[in-house]
């Protein structure tokens, strides 16, 4: 971590941070609220200093398949986009997750559906934990809440991505996407070389040596057995994927009566309503899921026994809810609260809700 | 005369190099055989092996990964122009190549193949027309002829409902970042051996950061037709070639 | 000591980059800091609001419900944020194009004719920083000398020539800043 502190906006601590760990390629689509992403990556002009590749897809069916192609090659390849774009780019993902291909992508959350809003909104919880895309694959998802949490984690999804060979996805909104916090950036490291690419991904298409078979990148299986094990092959993956990798944050949450689970802004805003209920006598807590995929279930089960409901606050009708209830089992109420189509709760509007569902 | 073909000092052809024992699935008759012959030729030839990409394509040639012992990507359905572009912008010193149908180029890949393109990307296309989607069974492609019966034009193209043939490689020719625009056929020996001369321009452009090539082959698809192997070299010749003529469209 | 601060008016008055100099120059005092824009569609005009939060803790959310201190230039910022300023918390508001004058008596109110005075000096693209003088006048959570090194490091560099004219518009809009309701608490 560099020791001078920055003051800028979640997404270009984004593009700040992927070039400064020596990603090789980022492949992008301008659309609101994320464009910083791309717009610093042009301005900053890495390929002539680390020699990262940045693009201007067509669009972000392009990107993505862009994506696949680079990370085909086991280089490190990114793109960013927001809600409606995430939805564009659904196949290729899809095919990311099939080709056991690891990568970065970053969605800048805007409300939906359709065309939407440019407002920040929480509303793509589904479409990215759930499978946006078709077939049974799962999406390493890293919720940041802070500008700092957007720099770390695409160390960070990288580092995921990876180690099991599988995309990972940064979930940001708009207010972490747009917000101005102050930032450490990682200190710089230099690309790997084509050889250190060999090494970690044997798999990689980078030309076929003497020495070894043909590599190929495919998720086609016309043998319907060799398809089934495929994709055994994968869910063993994301098994190992939840026994290892489950981050969350328990924020004032000794001796509570009432739990928050909220993720990203979300939970920023949950802090806030916390401190104003807890000057009310109110004993609550937040518990921020980090990754919503794996989803942190058995902490919350244990807080299940603890406390006596659960309110999910989301910039959503109701998403993440239905994992904390599958999470809980009925043990305790759980309840929902959320504003929608870009409107951003404010705290007075969570201890409302908090009161009001929860009957402290 | 007792000249024995056994012998090695008397070998005239051989299977390329490049090409492995898996048996083909491609139907009698069908052009994807000779061209895929002619891409491991080319590739051999100028000592590319090692470091040759290609992307296949979704569509009969799905499989060519199979056939081919190199690197391969096999793309979404049209994508491959898209993934052709990261492999080669991140991989500057590789030679990289896309292996595309009319579908996958000419219909669901179009914005992928012209922005490519329009770019100058230093790839080569490998473009197969056939005017049919061959792999699904038989329906309309953007290159299928007027009044020409597939499976979803019972009656014949026309041109109310279904527009006209698409002339993509004429249409890609007129982009600044195109070098090679090309069209050949490889259902006589003379033109193989002009299609394969002009794969290996297009591999050398793309070694060369020339820019886009694209070689298209007008190619037979006799299931798809549903006539003999000979009877679709022959329509072919009658037919396609008026509206698709052979030979250089752009050639700098 | 935190201050939660909303700067509202019309896209192209400078209510962000007011917001952004604000958040330098907390950096500057090594102040724990938040910016967050809310804006329309439109590059120019429409509505843009942006809170700014320093601190000496940690900012828990960079959303708040109400605020300390409210820069209001336009009527429907007036309409919107008025009631959102805390007992006893301060609005400052440039009467150009408000022709509503705020109501509440348990706040204080204060006004600045930076647009007026901005026209006169033929100094309008300085605007907003007429309206920040106003508010260090009034309200100084930032040192001038931070100021000056925030809006050093949030101008590109081309600019920096424009950097004396800048802290003149300040120290005119710490002269023309009025008083017009002193809150009781």
């Amino acid at each position: 971590m560099s020791e001078e502190i920055y003051l800028m906006k979640g997404n270009e601590a984004i593009a700040h941070a992927a070039i400064r760990i020596g990603v090789d390629g980022y492949f992008g689509y301008p659309i609101t609220p994320q464009s910083e992403i791309i717009e610093t990556l042009m301005a900053e002009a890495p390929w002539t200093t680390t020699g990262m590749v940045v693009m201007q897809a067509e669009s972000e069916t392009a990107s993505i398949n862009m994506v696949y192609g680079g990370a085909g090659c086991g280089k490190m390849v990114m793109t960013s986009s927001s809600s409606t774009g995430m939805s564009l780019m659904q196949e290729g993902v899809s095919f990311l997750a099939g080709g056991n291909l690891p990568c970065l992508l970053i969605n800048v959350m805007r409300g939906g559906p359709g065309l939407g809003t440019i407002q920040p909104s929480q509303s793509d919880y589904f479409q990215t934990v759930k499978g946006g895309g078709h077939g049974d694959y799962k999406m390493i998802t890293l919720a940041p809440a802070s500008v700092q949490e957007m720099a770390d984690f695409v160390d960070l999804g990288f580092e995921l991505a990876f180690k099991y060979s599988t995309p990972a996805t940064i979930l940001a909104d708009g207010v972490i996407g747009q917000m101005m916090e102050k930032v450490k950036l990682p200190e710089f490291r230099r690309r790997r070389t084509e050889k250190e690419i060999r090494e970690q991904c044997p798999w990689a298409t980078l030309g076929k040596p003497a020495d070894r078979k043909p590599n190929v990148i495919t998720t086609l299986q016309l043998d319907s057995a060799v398809m089934e094990k495929c994709n055994l092959d994968l869910q063993a993956k994301y098994k190992e994927i939840e026994a290892n990798e489950i981050r969350y944050q328990e924020i004032d949450c000794e001796d509570i009566d009432y739990l928050i689970v909220a993720f990203g802004s979300a939970a920023r805003i949950s802090q806030k309503a916390i401190e104003l209920a807890r000057a009310e006598g109110i004993k609550v807590g937040v518990l921020r899921p980090i990754t919503l995929w794996p989803f942190p279930t058995k902490i919350i089960k244990e807080y299940a026994s603890k406390v006596k409901g659960i309110l999910t606050v989301e910039m959503n009708a109701g998403q993440m809810v239905e994992d904390v209830r599958l999470s809980v089992n009925g043990q305790v109420p759980v309840e929902h609260f959320g504003r929608l189509g870009g409107i951003i709760p404010t705290p007075n509007e969570v201890v409302v809700a908090l009161k009001e569902k929860m009957g402290c | 005369m007792s000249t024995s073909i056994i012998d090695p000092k008397n070998l005239v052809y051989a299977k390329p190099v490049l090409m492995n024992e898996t048996q083909m699935h491609y139907c009698p008759g069908c052009s994807h055989g000779v061209v895929h012959k002619l891409v491991a030729e080319v590739i051999d030839e100028m000592g590319l092996k090692e470091i040759t990409i290609g992307i296949a394509p979704v569509g009969c040639a799905v499989f060519a990964y199979d056939y081919l012992d190199i690197d391969w990507q096999e793309a979404a359905h049209g994508r491959a122009p898209a993934l052709a572009t990261a492999v080669k912008r991140l991989n500057p010193d590789k030679m990289v190549f896309t292996y595309q149908g009319d579908g996958d180029l000419a219909a669901i890949g179009t914005a992928e193949t012209i922005h490519a393109a329009n770019r100058g990307e230093n790839i080569a296309i490998i473009f197969i027309n056939n005017g049919i989607y061959g792999m699904t069974g038989g329906q309309m492609a953007p290159t299928t002829l007027m009044n020409m019966k597939t499976s979803t034009t019972p009656n014949g193209r026309d041109t109310h409902e279904n527009g006209y043939p698409l002339k993509i490689t004429d249409l890609l020719a007129q982009l600044p970042g195109v070098c090679l625009a090309t069209r050949h056929s490889v259902h006589t020996a003379g033109a193989v051996k002009k299609a394969k001369r002009m794969i290996a321009k297009a591999f050398q452009n793309s070694l060369d950061g020339k820019g886009t090539s694209i070689v298209e082959i007008v190619s037979t698809c006799s299931a798809g037709w549903k006539m003999s192997p000979a009877g679709a070299n022959d329509w072919m010749v009658e037919n396609m070639f008026p509206v698709y003529p052979m030979g250089d469209i752009k050639n700098i | 000591m935190v201050n939660e601060i909303i700067i509202a008016g019309f896209g192209g008055q400078g209510v962000l980059s007011m917001g952004k100099i604000l958040a330098y120059s907390g950096l500057m005092e090594g102040k724990e800091v938040s910016w967050f824009p809310s804006y329309g569609p439109e590059q120019r005009g429409g509505t843009a609001n942006v809170t700014v939060i320093l601190s000496d803790n940690t900012i828990s959310s960079p959303i708040v419900s109400e605020y300390d201190i409210a820069i209001i230039l336009n009527q429907p910022s007036l309409d919107k944020f008025e009631s959102q300023v805390k007992p006893g918390g301060i609005l400052l508001y440039d009467p150009e194009g408000i022709p509503r004058a705020p109501k509440r008596t348990d706040i204080s109110v204060y006004k600045i004719e930076a647009m007026a005075t901005a026209s006169e000096l033929k100094n309008q693209k300085a605007f907003n920083m007429f309206v920040l003088g106003g508010l260090l006048k009034v309200c100084p959570i930032v040192t001038l000398e931070h100021v000056m090194m925030g809006l050093k490091k949030s101008l590109p560099e081309r600019h920096h020539s424009m950097l004396p004219m800048n802290e003149q518009a300040i120290l005119k809009g710490m002269e023309i800043v009025e008083e017009m309701n002193k809150s009781a608490s």
